[in-house]
């Protein structure tokens, strides 16, 4: 053990030559061996095993079934648009290949860019590098649509690592969350690439009215060549027709003209299981929940905070079935739990601790806005076919705020105190 | 209110009912199982509202007939006592007891057992910093070289002049210890073989006003075993406390059994709590467990002229800030004494026996010692000679107090005057391969995260140094709170300390805080973050504020 440490200290640069690469090693040294540091003597003299990186990483570990499901799901839309391998576990080997073509490049990007970025920072700023980034480089390929240009994603990523987290003071110190920034960023500087019809299923080309397959390239290749020499189904060339019917639309494009429009293509346990388009890790439901259970098993997620957004949510599709003014609102509530990334949304995104409240009180608030709000923007906001980004945005704005409340109760309630004393 | 609350379960009971009517005349979609759960949840609200609706006709009827309806329950629900009346334990009677439900109990390898360890120690020191609010340099009152007896004055704070420090033992001033800037830091005393007393001057308890009696504690060094809250620091010449508070358990890590530390101090300490209750204006309370398998000591059940408090919970609920929150919560401008349960004993032996008798039991605990056990000295004793022959390993962190917030010493060092426990503890200066991801070593923990301390709460741990990690920045939210039995938001006031804000610590409550009560967050604290330096920086900073 101890030999280990000194093979792996021998490479360590020096610190004042070159602070990026002494950064760097610092980085992937602490991640190896947690260090030998020991209670300063003017404290507690013991500390809790927990500490960040642990936290950190068991987000990542709640993340890991929707990446395998949604690295699965991206070739099933593919090949259930093209009308091939329609059955949801026929031709597993091709959907997971091509899933997994897809998902790889988008998880590098983000990670070289945003590590990247954080450990420049780091190098400068002369502290070592902090976990922030282990999470958000988890959450921002799941919530991006499959298709997604990489040089798109590059500017995202960059965007908000500097301007969200890094321009604030690093990790802990965000206002919003940094994944939905990003997703946010491309939301509105490139509308197209994200909201529509087009961009949920994968490797479809659209050519005016036609659209048709893409091609497939090399590395779809070399699995073609290890599968044909299994003697199992291969991708082909590509470039077919689309099936006939096929949309491309997700449940929540569809909602617009009521649940009937939806369930002509989407039955209520395909939208519950996940096999629909939609962004990479946010369609099935059930791997969500398992995640949002370990978070709240581990108590690393706030279970006020889901439970309140869950109440939120229910209370305002109540709300909007009562008032019962278009089919969209007229949609049951509960339906609405059905479609779009809310879980998701709820379970990963309004729980990060920094950007949300950090008073047990204010997080049920902030919960149950969050669920209010999002359901507002989903049904009546017929620009935005889903809620959930803009309403969790919106609530790590109004965090402090109702921090600030609960907070300064406190303060009137000790103040009540001296006066009645005196 | 109750209306209200009715009328709104009638709205939501109506609401989801037409809700489900509606999704069952449409669902044939496959999500019976959904609707089987909403319309159990509905055939339960509505067995709820009927009950409701049932007890609240109850009671109307049991006012109409004039029942006494504070003292019987006429409720179909149990009141909430009755149905945790029997986790009360029968020693309490009748009596309240206040739960608190935040804390985490630490269990470390090491707990001293009930026997007291034969030592023999050759010097004492007492130490100026452990009298917090002295000026750093004292004035000497011997020479070095100088014989005292036990009691003999020792030194002044010159700001105070009236208020003595005296020797816990007799003997020769040996030595005169320097810290930063020169202020003293440990006076040694070479102790004689024989112990020999001043006889204290005689005081008439029954007989004597108030100010009298301040003025003689002062004169005889009783005045140091008071601590003064907000600060914790020692009592100015005319400050009258408003109340005093004694915690009499103990619930931090491998902390001394105080019933045993008690046993046969009986008239000491009755007579140490008559002293206190002519010194305040209000009362003195003492904190009793009601956490134990068996009933505290009956000299603090039995003890008169205080007013009792039972408690029961995990740690920090032995603390006694956090009881005086829950009794009568500090603030700005008033004052409060603690004292700790061997520091009345001393106090009630200046009447009893007529002399400064320190004489106390040190828990010396630790996973690193052959034997924890007891030992009897007296306050200020060298930890090197307590711990003669005892240790089993020389790797090791030396702490007068305990693990959460006692302070590092050396052998060479002395025991801090209000302590009495000592903890050996391993320095953990190791690495560890993926240590934040495998639980290499079992140490102990409060997150839920792991899961094998979750499962089996009862492991005992041998714990050490290592931090387990960086420091950071805050991250973590809700963590504090959920180890404070308070209602303060504790990472809220270490920001208002940060950043200098003395309207918001005054406003979030830093007067009810010292260090103790706020370690088990620093334990705790994912971030590592040093909330105990932070809050004594802020308490610093509000105590040179007025």
């Amino acid at each position: 053990m101890k030999d280990l440490v000194d093979k792996v200290k021998a490479f360590e640069p020096d610190k004042k030559k070159s602070p990026f690469l002494h950064t760097l090693y610092d980085g992937f040294f602490t991640f190896l061996f947690t260090p030998n540091l020991t209670t300063s003597g003017k404290g507690v003299h013991i500390r809790d095993r927990m500490d960040l990186k642990r936290t950190m990483v068991i987000v990542v570990f709640a993340l890991t079934l929707c990446y395998l499901f949604g690295m699965y799901n991206i070739g099933h839309q593919h090949f259930v648009a093209l009308g091939k391998h329609t059955n949801f576990l026929e031709a597993m080997h091709l959907k997971l290949v091509y899933g997994l073509i897809k998902i790889l490049p988008i998880f590098i990007v983000t990670h070289v860019v945003g590590l990247g970025i954080e450990f420049y920072y780091a190098a400068k700023k002369g502290h070592g590098i902090e976990e922030g980034f282990l999470v958000s480089g988890a959450l921002i390929p799941l919530i991006m649509p499959p298709d997604l240009p990489l040089w798109i994603l590059t500017l995202a990523v960059a965007f908000a690592v500097i301007l969200g987290k890094e321009a604030f003071g690093g990790t802990g110190m965000n206002i919003v969350n940094i994944a939905l920034l990003a997703r946010a960023f491309i939301f509105f500087a490139y509308p197209t690439t994200i909201s529509g019809d087009q961009c949920w299923v994968s490797g479809i080309e659209y050519n005016g009215a036609l659209a048709s397959g893409e091609v497939y390239g090399w590395a779809h290749h070399f699995f073609d060549w290890i599968f044909s020499g299994l003697g199992a189904d291969v991708f082909g060339t590509g470039g077919m027709a689309v099936a006939d019917g096929f949309t491309g639309a997700t449940p929540l494009g569809l909602a617009m003209q009521g649940w009937t429009a939806v369930t002509e293509v989407y039955s209520p346990m395909q939208m519950f299981w996940g096999a629909i388009p939609g962004s990479i890790g946010e369609t099935s439901k059930p791997i969500i929940i398992i995640g949002a259970l370990m978070l709240i098993a581990t108590g690393i997620g706030s279970w006020r905070i889901m439970v309140s957004c869950l109440l939120g949510a229910v209370a305002m599709s109540v709300v909007l079935n009562i008032w019962n003014f278009d089919v969209y609102m007229n949609i049951p509530w509960y339906y609405h739990f059905y479609m779009g990334s809310f879980w998701f949304a709820m379970a990963f995104m309004a729980t990060d601790p920094v950007t949300a409240s950090g008073t047990n009180t204010g997080k049920l608030i902030y919960g149950f806005f969050i669920g209010v709000l999002g359901i507002i923007i989903r049904v009546m906001n017929p620009a935005y076919p889903e809620g959930w980004m803009l309403a969790i945005l919106f609530m790590n704005v109004f965090a402090p705020l109702i921090d600030h409340y609960v907070v300064s109760a406190n303060i009137n309630r000790r103040l009540k105190r001296v006066k009645q004393v005196a | 209110m109750r209306t209200v609350f009715t009328k709104f379960f009638l709205l939501a009971f109506l609401l989801f009912l037409s809700q489900t009517t509606f999704a069952q005349a449409e669902s044939n979609s496959g999500s019976n199982l959904l609707m089987m759960v909403l319309l159990l949840i509905v055939v339960l609200i509505a067995f709820a509202v009927i009950f409701q609706v049932g007890n609240n006709l109850l009671q109307m009827e049991a006012t109409k007939v004039g029942a006494d309806t504070e003292k019987n329950n006429y409720s179909i629900f149990p009141r909430l006592n009755e149905l945790f009346g029997s986790s009360k334990p029968s020693f309490v009677g009748d009596s309240t007891v206040t739960k608190l439900q935040q804390g985490f109990d630490i269990k470390l390898e090491g707990a001293a057992d009930r026997h007291i360890n034969k030592v023999s120690v050759s010097t004492y020191a007492i130490q100026p910093p452990n009298y917090r609010g002295i000026a750093p340099i004292p004035k000497l009152a011997v020479e070095i070289g100088g014989t005292v007896k036990a009691g003999d004055e020792l030194f002044y704070d010159k700001n105070e002049p009236d208020i003595k420090y005296v020797a816990p033992v007799s003997g020769e001033l040996i030595s005169l210890n320097r810290g930063d800037r020169r202020a003293i830091t440990e006076l040694v005393i070479l102790a004689d073989k024989e112990q020999q007393f001043r006889q204290l001057p005689s005081f008439d308890l029954d007989n004597s006003n108030r100010e009298q009696l301040a003025a003689y504690l002062q004169s005889v060094g009783a005045w140091s075993l008071f601590r003064h809250r907000p600060y914790d620091v020692v009592p100015e010449k005319h400050d009258v406390p408003r109340d005093i508070f004694i915690s009499t358990f103990d619930t931090a890590p491998l902390a001394p059994d105080l019933n045993f530390v008690v046993e046969g101090h009986g008239e000491a300490f009755q007579k140490g709590l008559d002293v206190l209750g002519k010194l305040t204006t209000g009362h003195v309370h003492l904190g009793l467990n009601a956490g134990g398998n068996s009933a505290p000591s009956a000299i603090f059940t039995n003890a008169e002229g205080v007013e009792k408090h039972w408690f029961s919970g995990q740690h920090p609920t032995g603390n006694v800030g956090i009881q005086i929150h829950h009794v009568s919560p500090i603030t700005p401008k008033c004052s409060v004494w603690t004292l700790g349960v061997q520091e009345v004993i001393t106090l009630g032996r200046i009447f009893t026996e007529g002399r400064w008798n320190t004489q106390r039991l040190v828990a010396v605990t630790g996973a690193e010692l052959n034997a924890p056990a007891y030992v009897n000295t007296y306050a200020g004793a060298n930890i090197g000679d307590l711990l003669k022959g005892n240790l089993n390993n020389d790797h090791v962190r030396i702490i007068s107090g305990d693990v959460l917030s006692g302070q590092k010493k050396g052998a060479e060092n002395f025991l801090n005057f209000y302590d009495d426990q000592v903890t050996v503890l391993e320095e953990g200066d190791y690495y560890e391969i993926f240590g934040w991801l495998l639980a290499g070593r079992a140490v102990p923990t409060a997150s839920k995260s792991i899961p094998t301390a979750a499962i089996f709460s009862d492991t005992v741990y041998k714990a050490d140094t290592n931090t387990h990690g960086e420091k950071r920045a805050f991250v973590v939210t809700g963590q504090y709170e959920s180890v404070l039995p308070m209602d303060i938001y504790p990472q809220y006031l270490m920001k208002a300390v940060l950043t200098n804000d003395y309207e918001k610590m005054e406003g979030l409550g830093i007067h009810e805080l010292i260090e103790e009560d706020i370690a088990l967050c620093e334990f705790v604290c994912t971030s590592k973050q040093p909330l105990q330096q932070i809050l004594r920086t802020g308490l610093d900073m509000m105590y040179e504020q007025g």
